[in-house]
């Protein structure tokens, strides 16, 4: 059910066993049949870790989710409560607990904590008088969760904003608990890299952890060869970035959660002669995407450009794998040809379904170099209609973009933009203006008083004064800054680190700069010349990015080291703190299959975000204003 | 080497010998006559407390600990009660057991560590005996009262006092009796007159020795074996019974001749003993009586006492040590006078060798003949391991290396475990230590303890290098004996915290898993609590750190402290401990941290404040509600409500730039669908936003013939767009031709049918020929 993820260069199946093991033996504490209640938030990345099945087996037998009242009637022994460790859940927790007492055979009811118990939250239970109401309270450490062969996240929505804007390191340790446990199921990594406050704190921490262990050596041999930890203030700019791979794209536009997207349902409909499509179905179409889908692997990380000619050869194979059928004449030609069928076919639905998400997708980039896409017949271009009062129809998409990229190439960054001064004007959502005047601040190494005085009279007079404090939250983290110093120093970084290469190759890529269509992510290639030459090479421009940069060695048992075979790649864990985009894991994943790139990656993040959602979790009481 | 068997004694189908283990390092004016006595088994150290009932404060009796070598550790004169018993823990702690029922621990340098009571009862009825043992749950103490009753406690540690029940017809101190462990439980079993009786905690049950003969008219004397599996009762009738102490089974009787109450009496065994004995000790005379009925009698000259161990038995008199024991197989089968077995032969043959004589061979051979040079080298290494002489232990061993030769395929490990365990041993057993075990013993302790116990003795170097030598991982080993260090050091009172604390984390330095806050709980319990805070710097488990902080009222740095592990929890629980300790206003003054809000962000709220203000007048004025409306959205509904003027107020009080007025205005104008109003503003003063909007927002509407009005306003640039989308692909196509632009004639080509527009794309391809050539 997972073997996406053993197939990677490291098995992180490993990991999900090991927590699967641990669900099961808490399940098992709580003997007999059994509910449970869950914190909706913690469904997705429950689903990533265990399916209805494996419960199943362990006598689960209903699933509720929390809400206020009772819990509703069910014939089991148990409830268990499947919390985060907050305050309101408890709460309602308590509410539950009392109203189930009142009950004539109330159910024995337990706590699980995810990732962590917590010495507030029990004593909100105790002040509600419910504490010693819980025959087990438990915690059950899930910090990073594997979401795909080379990928694991924490899933904790808002690292960001607490660790940046709100000084609550919590994250930070859930970090660090969850780097030693990876550490004591894949080895101690020798090697440890980093830059930013973060990850400094996070590196300490583990060196700190790897004391309190001290004693007790770790006998695995390493499969990460080096740990890079890095700040994700370290590169404001690529959230900020409109992603413009396939799978960057559908998270920018539909929004992807622990591996699902919900898409408009209108493009799936199964059309079937005659009908017409009378009844276009109205429920969002739920697709999971992950590496598991051959097709979806081979393209995801592709520049959205190249998705069409990868589509329509793929196309081309499997009509051509079908018509083999017309060449099967003995009965074993025949016999193989039907064993092959199901895949075949599973092949065909994929590539159905990625087709519809393509011209989704394309109906709202299409103006972002129309040419490339030779599977759309040109006769598609004719039903195009922009969708009126879609504010990410083409026209907007491609100015944005064009704006985006002026800005990563330093042009006249430092004056009131038009475009955005537009955008106000037509009231566009508040995200996009602030994702592009972040932008500017940050291409500019913070905007001049006046400009930034400008833009936020703007934006307050436009969405209202309450959107002070979300404006207050950017320039504590440092997105919207006013310019301190004269000199700005991010030409310098763009061209110490070729951040925008104008050349970028879309279709067969040699360089990250493709992600983004011109511009390499700064994180990625920051984790580059790491590899190759070395941070040495790049001091200077080191020192100009926020907070330190460093190096620790863990000492590893004699007997560990590790015998490099000729030619066998370097491994190294990539830990965005703060959050990563679907952008630059592609990026590193084409690092990874570079033929002489000698390293491997592994990316790990406290969540993965785009521009959107990040800039969201920064804002205050966000749920108004993202109409 | 020559007289190895000088000292063997037959008994039965094996061998004793006693062998000396120091000459006493103490100088005893009357040797151990009216002391109390007090050994502890694995070579511990030895407590004497002369002439225990003198009790005139001008001669108060001297306390005395040595270890077994007899150096002096402690003495001190002894100003607490009557003492009716001395005994070790297994912690080498010394108990002293006073007549009144109160036992007082001290350590192994004499200083006084806690004491505890046996009961309020035995107060008045005092103790008339009692006895310390071991077991798997620690050591225990057990006493007979003057009311002739029990009380019984399994591990001083968890101190749990048993009353035994009353043993029938007993009067006084019974004549002996012994504590045993059986089915995870002690008791204790008790003889009066020829009655035996074992106590558990609910019952007093009379058992019978079986076969125990018929001329004793009374038990004297009874002791159990080490393991307590064995039992032997000695009666008036001068014999010996030796059982199980199940007293289900009887081993032997032998009758001694010898009438007297013995002083002492002890199983002599081993594991896997072939001729186990119980030895008898009298004034002056020593007997072995083996099971096998045959006895070895030794003289004694001094006062001395018996010391079971688990492979012998121990004597301690005045001025020696020695030790008795059963000599061990391997070390008969090598050393047995005229022995043709494999190891002895190896031994011959390493002689010869060194000699140079060609015997060696001879010897050699004819062990490898019979195929037996493995078993001769595992016979060298064991018997090595029991001699006690470092010459005849290197003798075995090269004896053993020289047959490894011959052999391939031979594990070297036992050989090199050996050489090793007697390293180790060698340098405990040496004078300045005194700690004599035997190779058996240490095994059966581990060294875990075995560093315990010169922890213990302050023997800290010695232990580090053991721990070095064995590699030990650090975490039990050096760590764990630097720790102990500390704690002692912490506790020397007239060195500087300052000078304490740096010699401390110079010499902890990078040792993993160190305890830092058990050493600065140490040195708090001691008063020290600057030096105690100093130490907790050191502390790496931030979860250990802050409690202790807390606990000694440095509660700011303990929430530093726990900020920075970044462990929430820890931070909430300082916060919470705050909350109670502090008052209210401490608290909040502890945690405000408010930055001061910016300029620009007052201005903004005094605008906000003015637009409030409009907006209640406009209700007031017109009823229309707009509060809580946004500049932009106030403006933008007074647009759509026709209320121009009350916009151009907002539009220049609130200094709206141009442009976003325009857009406001437009928007506002098409989505009332006023397209003259829309027209006349178009007109009324050239547009800051350019014409591409007004087209933009009447295609928007719907209304192209509204939007080709602007069309030709739009800039050139922004032409091709404007034709576009207002679907007249003509004018498009002029305009892009015109600007002879590739891109803009793509984007028109690609609006274009090839069908219906034949014309069009043929002209549009052939400029973008040419455009593409320019």
């Amino acid at each position: 059910m997972a073997a996406h993820l053993s197939y990677g260069r490291v098995n992180l199946n490993i990991l999900r066993e090991a927590a699967r093991k641990e669900l099961r033996e808490f399940l098992d504490k709580c003997a007999g049949s059994k509910a449970i209640v869950w914190d909706e938030y913690l469904t997705g990345p429950f689903g990533l870790i265990a399916q209805y099945s494996l419960l199943k087996e362990h006598e689960v037998e209903k699933m509720f989710t929390l809400k206020g009242g009772r819990v509703p009637p069910a014939d089991v022994k148990n409830i268990i409560f499947f919390v985060r460790p907050r305050l309101e859940l408890m709460d309602i927790i308590a509410e539950n607990v009392i109203s189930e007492e009142k009950l004539p055979a109330p159910r024995e009811a337990h706590i699980l904590f995810v990732p962590r118990r917590s010495l507030l939250c029990e004593q909100r239970l105790k002040e509600q008088g419910v504490l010693n109401s819980f025959t087990n309270i438990d915690e059950y450490i899930l910090d990073l969760i594997p979401y795909d062969g080379d990928l694991l996240s924490m899933e904790s929505e808002s690292a960001f904003r607490e660790c940046y804007l709100e000084n609550d390191q919590t994250s930070l340790f859930h970090t660090a608990k969850g780097l030693m446990t990876l550490q004591a199921l894949y080895g101690t990594i020798p090697q440890i890299f980093g830059k930013g406050e973060c990850a400094r704190h996070v590196a300490n921490m583990m060196l700190r952890m790897k004391r309190e262990f001290a004693g007790s050596q770790n006998q695995i041999l390493p499969v990460f060869d080096t740990l890079l930890l890095l700040d994700r203030n370290v590169d404001l700019l690529t959230p900020l970035a409109t992603q413009l791979t396939y799978e960057g794209l559908i998270d920018e536009i539909y929004g992807i959660t622990n591996g699902y997207v919900k898409l408009p349902p209108e493009k799936f409909a199964q059309k079937k002669p005659g009908e017409g499509g009378k009844d276009l179905p109205t429920e969002p179409k739920k697709l999971q995407l992950n590496s598991a889908e051959e097709l979806y692997a081979e393209i995801r990380d592709k520049n959205f450009n190249a998705v069409g000619a990868a589509l329509s050869k793929k196309a081309k194979i499997i009509s051509a794998a079908f018509e083999e059928r017309h060449n099967a004449k003995t009965v074993g030609e025949i016999k193989n040809f039907v064993s092959q069928l199901p895949h075949m076919q599973a092949a065909r639905s994929s590539l159905a379904n990625h087709t519809s998400v393509a011209e989704l997708i394309k109906d709202i980039t299409s103006a972002f170099e129309p040419f490339s896409l030779p599977l759309f017949h040109t006769s598609s271009y004719k039903n195009f209609k922009p969708i009126s009062g879609d504010n990410l129809s083409s026209e907007s998409f491609f100015d944005n973009l064009t704006v985006e990229q002026e800005f990563m190439t330093g042009v006249d960054t430092d004056k009131i933009n038009t475009y955005i001064e537009d955008c106000i004007a037509q009231k566009d959502p508040l995200i996009k203006i602030l994702r592009l005047v972040c932008m500017q601040s940050v291409c500019n190494n913070g905007l001049k008083q006046k400009v930034l005085d400008y833009y936020k009279r703007e934006i307050l007079q436009t969405y209202g004064y309450e959107h002070i404090l979300t404006l207050n939250n950017l320039e504590k983290v440092g997105l919207l800054k006013p310019q301190t110093t004269t000199r700005n120093n991010y030409p310098t970084i763009r061209k110490t680190l070729k951040l925008w290469m104008e050349d970028a190759n879309e279709q067969n890529p040699n360089d990250i700069s493709y992600v983004y269509s011109g511009y390499a992510p700064l994180s990625v290639r920051l984790t580059q010349v790491l590899a190759r030459p070395g941070w040495r090479s790049i001091e200077e421009v080191l020192k100009m990015l926020p907070g330190p940069h460093f190096e620790e060695r863990q000492q590893l048992p004699s007997g560990l080291h590790k015998k490099r075979q000729q030619g066998e790649n370097r491994t190294t864990l990539v830990f965005f703190l703060g959050g990563v985009t679907y952008a630059e894991i592609a990026a590193l994943r084409f690092l990874s299959q570079m033929e002489d790139g000698g390293t491997e990656y592994i990316i790990a993040t406290t969540k993965l975000i785009n521009g959107t959602s990040w800039v969201k979790s920064l804002m205050d009481r966000p749920e108004a204003q993202i109409l | 080497m020559a007289f190895v068997t000088a000292n063997w004694n037959p008994l039965g189908d094996a061998f004793y010998r006693k062998v000396e283990l120091y000459e006493m390092g103490w100088s005893l004016k009357d040797g151990l006559r009216e002391c109390l006595v007090a050994a502890a088994p694995y070579g511990g150290p030895i407590a004497l407390l002369k002439e225990p009932q003198r009790r005139s404060p001008s001669a108060r009796p001297q306390l005395e600990i040595y270890s077994s070598s007899g150096v002096t550790m402690a003495s001190f004169v002894w100003k607490s009660g009557v003492v009716k018993q001395l005994g070790w823990t297994v912690c080498d702690d010394l108990l002293c057991i006073q007549e009144d029922g109160t036992i007082l621990i001290y350590d192994l340098f004499g200083n006084f560590k806690r004491h505890f009571s046996m009961g309020n009862e035995v107060g008045q009825s005092q103790v008339l005996e009692a006895k310390v043992f071991h077991s798997p749950y620690g050591t225990g103490v057990a006493i007979v009262t003057g009311a002739s009753r029990f009380t019984l406690a399994t591990n001083i540690d968890d101190l749990k006092l048993r009353r035994l029940p009353e043993v029938p017809g007993l009067q006084g101190a019974p004549p002996c009796w012994a504590v045993l462990t059986q089915d995870r439980q002690s008791k204790v079993l008790v003889a009066n007159g020829a009655d035996i009786f074992i106590l558990d905690n609910a019952v007093c049950t009379p058992v019978n020795p079986p076969g125990l003969s018929p001329q004793a008219t009374s038990i004297v004397h009874m002791c159990v074996s080490f393991s307590y599996k064995y039992l032997a009762l000695f009666t008036d009738s001068g014999h010996v019974w030796m059982g199980s102490t199940d007293l289900k089974e009887k081993l032997s009787e032998v009758d001694t001749k010898v009438r007297n109450t013995p002083k002492q009496m002890a199983w002599c065994r081993r594991p896997k003993s072939r001729e186990p004995s119980v030895v008898i000790m009298w004034d002056r005379h020593l007997l072995v009586v083996g099971v096998c009925k045959d006895t070895i009698p030794y003289h004694l000259d001094d006062d001395s006492v018996l010391v079971p161990e688990l492979d012998g038995v121990r004597i301690v008199n005045g001025t020696h040590h020695e030790l008795l024991q059963e000599v061990p197989a391997a070390c008969e089968e090598i050393f047995k006078i005229a022995s043709m077995a494999p190891g002895a032969l190896l031994l011959e043959a390493l002689k010869e060798y060194e000699k140079e004589s060609q015997k060696a061979d001879e010897y050699l051979r004819e062990i490898k003949e019979q195929n037996l040079l493995g078993e001769a080298v595992r016979q060298c290494v064991e018997a090595a391991g029991h001699e006690q002489e470092a010459e005849t232990q290197k003798t075995l061993l090269r004896a053993a290396s020289f047959g490894k030769c011959f052999l391939s395929n031979f594990s070297p490990e036992p050989q090199v475990c050996m050489c090793r365990d007697l390293r180790v041993l060698n340098a405990v057993r040496d004078y300045t230590v005194g700690i004599p075990l035997t190779h058996m013993q240490f095994r059966q302790m581990t060294v875990r303890v075995l560093i315990d116990r010169l922890v213990y003795r302050k023997l800290y170097p010695l232990a580090i290098e053991i721990c070095r030598y064995l590699k030990t991982p650090e975490y039990q080993g050096v760590s764990r004996v630097l720790k102990h260090w500390a704690c002692c050091k912490v506790q020397q009172k007239e060195e500087a915290d300052e000078n304490i604390a740096r010699a401390i984390s110079l010499k902890l330095g990078e040792a993993a898993g160190i305890s830092y806050s058990e050493i600065a709980t140490k040195a708090y319990e001691c008063g020290r609590t600057e030096l105690a805070i100093k130490l907790l710097e050191f502390e790496p488990r931030s979860g250990e750190q802050v409690p202790l902080l807390l606990k000694i009222k440095r509660s700011q740095l303990a929430l530093s402290k726990a900020i920075e592990s970044g462990d929430t929890d820890l931070v909430y629980t300082v916060v919470t401990y705050l909350k109670n300790e502090m008052n209210r206003g401490d608290f909040f003054m502890t945690l405000r941290n408010q930055p001061v809000a910016l300029s620009l962000y007052r201005q903004l709220t005094e605008e906000e404040m003015r637009l409030l203000r409009f907006q209640r007048r406009l209700e007031e004025e017109k009823g229309e509600c707009l509060l809580g409306f946004s500049l932009h959205d106030t403006i933008s509904t007074l647009l759509s409500l026709g209320l121009h003027k009350h916009a151009e107020q907002l539009y220049k009080e609130f200094r709206v730039p141009d442009k976003r007025y325009w857009w406001l205005k437009l928007t506002a104008l098409a989505e009332k669908e006023d397209w003259e109003e829309l027209e006349k503003f178009a007109k009324s003063k050239k547009s800051p936003i350019g014409y591409l909007p007004f087209v933009e927002v009447c295609v928007k509407r719907q209304n192209k013939y509204e939007a080709k009005k602007y069309v030709s306003k739009v800039t050139l640039d922004q032409k091709v767009k404007a034709h576009l989308s207002v679907g007249d692909l003509e004018g498009a196509a002029d305009a892009a031709i015109e600007r002879r632009n590739e891109g803009e004639i793509g984007a028109v080509l690609s609006r274009c049918s090839p069908a219906t527009d034949r014309a069009l794309v043929e002209r549009l391809n052939r400029a973008k020929a040419t455009a593409a050539k320019k």
